[in-house]
């Protein structure tokens, strides 16, 4: 039942002619949540960049299935810190969501409109809806960018480190509104995280990346692969 | 004063004065707040002192249309202070610092040693009332249509690439070529502007109203409404206080300004206090 979104076969980056990712294969299927974990500079960020078609690999291809269309994907990005205070309503924000299925055509139409109301109401943020975006707390923040991730594509999120800066209490809400969007309306997850635990807590596949040898697997493999083992030793 | 303000629009040269002015504090406003909040505002400064030096060369060289010159070249700046803003946020605020002051020095010495500082070159420095001519306001006006044009038909995607340029690249936008579009037409906006406001002057108008209108404003078409509004505003009452005690131009309108950002933030101190209560 489930098909293949996204297949990486043997694929390389590199960034200046130093090599970040080396030869490394995988494949996202429909309903999948896959965590990509690894240490700072372990080429998490360039391989997001690479699922969504902003670089190029060097080596190897990244196919995705023709049943992926470029406005079935939404991308939660990490905040820049001119975002923080943007003066901009969270309708505005959230509706841009819809602007890659506009094309040419300026201006939003009934069902953008709707989409974005849809939106805003499953990520239960009506009361923010005209409140200003700088006037939101951080997690509000994520909730916001996460509706308008789902105004963008309804298929596929490729969220980059959603929970970053939120304090333990909102990145549990956080965590649990993903897996609620995975396992409740089948969209598919790929997730960049620094936390491994909680990576192995909620997702079903892990792509934990390192420069000589990378996991890809189940979550149960990698807990009990050598790798899984360094970080999960305690528990056992 | 009614009286003298209906003598004042009795001078051609004022009615100039006052629709180019008028035209370009608009584009600037509009410009502006894409440029203030993606923190390109140093890009602004730097191409108006790239204009200045290429101004007063073109001058010191006895070129007939000096204009003509200096529109290619600060387009070029603009495109270099792009991609430096760009790849290099360390070093980028420095880089431009380094390439104003650079053009600032090497328009100065060669209008110097050519012909020492006329009036030509002080105006092009401070602004001058009567720079304004026919042509320039032709170009104002072309820029202007130009530029509302753009930001009507595309205002959606304005907005997605300054809020977000990685969103707005990843969902499919071009970002790169929306902000070279909104640096080449603040390059234009600069070099007409900068005969009226002076090189020293004129990122005033790109950056002021930008800052007024977030004071008070939380939404980002109303930002982006208030500031065309509060810029063409100052720009008419610091004109008119010009024209009626003969203060400098450029100067005037900067002040008028900086006492509406003073207001502002007068403004929304008391809103703050009164939603507390």
């Amino acid at each position: 039942m489930s098909t293949e979104l996204i297949k990486c076969e043997n694929v390389s980056f590199s960034y200046d002619s130093l090599s970040v990712i080396r030869d490394l294969s995988f494949s996202v299927s429909s309903g999948d949540y896959l965590c990509i974990v690894g240490e700072n500079g372990s080429g998490k960020s360039t391989l997001t960049k690479g699922i969504l078609g902003l670089k190029s690999p060097t080596k190897g291809k990244i196919v995705k299935s023709p049943e992926l269309r470029s406005d079935d994907v939404g991308y939660l990005p990490q905040q820049t810190p001119a975002q923080k205070d943007f003066p901009a309503s969270v309708f505005e924000v959230v509706i841009s969501g819809r602007l890659n299925s506009r094309g040419l055509r300026p201006f939003y139409s009934k069902k953008d409109k709707m989409m974005a109301h849809d939106n805003i109401r499953r990520l239960g943020i009506e009361n923010l809806m005209y409140r200003s975006y700088r006037d939101l707390s951080g997690g509000q923040q994520q909730r916001v960018l996460l509706a308008r991730a789902l105004c963008a594509g309804k298929k596929l999120l490729i969220l980059d480190e959603p929970v970053t800066g939120l304090d333990p209490i909102v990145t549990e809400e956080m965590y649990r509104l993903i897996l609620e969007l995975n396992r409740k309306e089948g969209i598919s997850i790929i997730m960049v995280s620094h936390d491994i635990t909680s990576a192995a807590k909620y997702a079903d596949h892990i792509l934990h990346l390192n420069f000589e040898k990378s996991f890809f697997g189940t979550t149960e493999d990698y807990i009990k692969s050598p790798m899984g083992r360094y970080f999960f030793s305690e528990e056992k | 004063m009614i009286e003298q303000i209906t003598e004042m629009f009795q001078h051609s040269f004022m009615i100039r004065a006052m629709i180019g002015g008028t035209l370009v504090s608009l584009c600037a406003a509009l410009l502006g707040v894409s440029l203030v909040l993606k923190r390109y505002s140093m890009i602004g400064d730097g191409l108006s002192h790239v204009g200045f030096g290429a101004l007063a060369v073109s001058t010191a060289m006895g070129a007939s249309a000096p204009l003509e010159v200096a529109v290619p070249v600060v387009v070029i700046a603009a495109f270099l202070l792009l991609r430096i803003s760009e790849n290099s946020k360390i070093k980028g605020d420095a880089a431009i610092a380094l390439i104003s002051t650079s053009a600032l020095a090497i328009g100065i010495t060669v209008a110097q040693m050519s012909s020492g500082l006329n009036t030509d070159i002080n105006s092009y420095l401070f602004g001058s009332i009567i720079a304004m001519s026919q042509r320039d306001v032709i170009f104002c006006s072309v820029l202007s249509v130009v530029i509302l044009v753009l930001f009507v038909f595309f205002y959606n995607k304005i907005f997605a690439v300054t809020f977000d340029e990685n969103f707005a690249k990843a969902t499919g936008t071009k970002a790169g070529i929306f902000n070279m579009v909104i640096a080449i037409l603040s390059a234009l906006t600069v070099v007409v502007g900068m005969k009226m406001m002076g090189s020293m002057l004129i990122s005033s108008l790109i950056i002021f109203p930008a800052i007024i209108s977030m004071r008070i404003c939380k939404r980002f078409k109303t930002v982006m409404i208030t500031s065309a509004v509060v810029s063409i505003i100052c720009f008419f009452v610091g004109l008119v206080i010009s024209y009626l005690y003969g203060s400098p131009t450029g100067a005037s309108i900067v002040i008028v300004n900086l006492c509406t950002l003073i207001l502002f933030i007068i403004i929304e101190r008391i809103k703050k206090v009164i939603i507390r209560k």
